[in-house]
């Protein structure tokens, strides 16, 4: 398998601090990969690094051949091919849920605004809110506007998604709503690398799971040997607290 | 007191008032499009630029709003025939609308910058993600919203200009004010004049407030 995301030895600082140690792994076309890790384990600040969101200051990432740390690198347009689904949503308030799937295809990709509209609209009904097109952002309920959001970034047809944290802001009943959609996602064949606490959906979808703490990468392996018997203490006491509930 | 004389001045009260609209007007377009840049020039992380803005605003904070005009009425044309190499007499309404707008950039600055750092800051990382270069982040998703909130202040600072356009008289300007001012000075009785020229100003700015007011209320739900 090719790998689509290659992470090799990422280290991050904010001034004195390490935020990410010699972090390495990769996610493989179509592969789906959780990252978990109590909070402040630096796993959003290493999905972050890998659309340049974050910056980092030593090693590489690699996504679909381009290098991210690369000076010369045209970040807009690799971001554009990579998806990213954020813990607060993130729409634009001042847009309609139409113009909110529509901006970023026309002003990046020069879509038409018709066939911008037209695929936005078909994205919309497969996450079931074709009835909300012309609302606002402010208008729906949290689950739905992660839906939205899901729709934003599948409007650019990435390579590949990252999903930060996308259900910790949402109350539970509309969690299984965004995770439905994760999951009919990660059946189709998308690459996704997801930080999530959600565990039973990591054991549904995921191939691989990635156990981060303090910046480092303690645990890179199969879900079956994760969830199993990881090998790390760290990663024991962590599936104890959150399989408790 | 005898206001029958206010009558057949009319015409000419008007001209001024439509002189004191037309330099508001144009301060203000010119102001919050340069003030604007100066704030991203604030908010850049490109230090000199940074700094350089930064000393801009302050700078035109501290200096008294008539010395600019004073100062502009003798500079731009200087400049201008410096860069032309021939003499260029602008007349003192360019070089007051040039002096406002300079100054006013710097009151609007302020404003424009705490707008734009009031939207969170996951709305630019979500317009990055999605591939937009930072000139679309700014005018596609960052200043739409942060104009919306900050129309109110924009406009109350700009009711604070259309009293400030009264100073125009230091370089002889026939404004609203100085219109009346002379129109009383002629017939020798200035205070029917003044009186009526300050109600012109109560009310209208009183009334802009008022409205802005409102605005204000609509805009917070």
């Amino acid at each position: 398998m090719s790998a689509m995301i290659r992470i090799n030895n990422v280290s991050k600082w904010y001034g004195e601090f390490q935020v990410l140690t010699e972090c390495t792994t990769q996610v493989a076309k179509g592969e789906v990969v959780v990252v978990c890790g109590p909070s402040g384990s630096g796993k959003s600040t290493l999905i972050k690094c890998v659309n340049a969101l974050e910056a980092f200051q030593k090693g590489e990432i690699i996504v679909d051949g381009t290098s991210v740390g690369d000076a010369k690198t045209d970040l807009p347009k690799l971001r554009s091919r990579v998806g990213m689904v954020f813990q607060h949503f993130e729409l634009f308030p001042h847009l309609s849920i139409t113009d909110n799937l529509a901006i970023a295809q026309v002003k990046v990709l020069g879509r038409s605004q018709d066939e911008a509209t037209e695929k936005g609209l078909k994205l919309l009904n497969r996450v079931g809110l074709k009835a909300h097109a012309h609302k606002y952002p402010g208008q729906l309920s949290g689950g739905q506007q992660q839906r939205v959001a899901i729709a934003r970034a599948l409007s650019m047809d990435p390579i590949a998604m990252l999903f930060d944290e996308p259900t910790s802001a949402l109350d539970p009943e509309m969690i299984n709503e965004v995770l439905d959609v994760m999951t009919e996602l990660a059946q189709e064949g998308m690459t996704m690398m997801c930080v999530t606490h959600e565990m039973g959906f990591a054991r549904r979808v995921a191939n691989r799971v990635i156990f981060m703490d303090r910046g480092q990468i303690i645990e890179d392996c199969g879900k079956e040997e994760f969830f199993g018997s990881p090998r790390s203490e760290r990663a024991v006491q962590f599936l104890s607290k959150i399989l408790q509930h | 007191m005898d206001f029958s004389q206010i009558l057949p001045a009319l015409p000419g009260l008007w001209q001024g008032m439509a002189l004191t609209l037309q330099l508001l007007i144009l301060a203000v377009l010119g102001g919050v499009a340069l003030g604007t840049l100066i704030a991203l020039g604030r908010l850049s992380h490109h230090r000199l630029l940074a700094s350089a803005a930064k000393l801009y605003v302050n700078y035109f904070r501290s200096i008294p709003l008539l010395l600019v005009i004073s100062w502009f009425y003798l500079v731009v044309p200087l400049v201008l025939q410096w860069l032309t190499g021939n003499p260029s007499p602008v007349g003192p309404f360019t070089s007051c609308l040039v002096a406002f707008v300079m100054f006013e950039a710097a009151y609007f600055a302020e404003i424009v910058r705490a707008g734009i750092q009031s939207i969170p800051k996951g709305q630019a990382g979500a317009a990055y993600a999605i591939g937009m270069s930072y000139g679309q982040v700014m005018r596609l998703v960052i200043l739409p919203q942060a104009f919306r909130k900050m129309t109110p202040l924009l406009l109350q600072q700009s009711i604070i200009l259309f009293q400030d356009t009264s100073l125009v008289y230091a370089v002889g300007l026939m404004d609203f004010l100085n219109t009346a001012r002379s129109k009383g000075d002629i017939i020798g009785q200035p205070d029917q004049f003044l009186l009526l020229a300050g109600a012109v100003y109560f009310v209208s700015s009183f009334a802009a407030s008022a409205l802005v007011k409102r605005l204000q209320q609509r805009l917070a739900i």
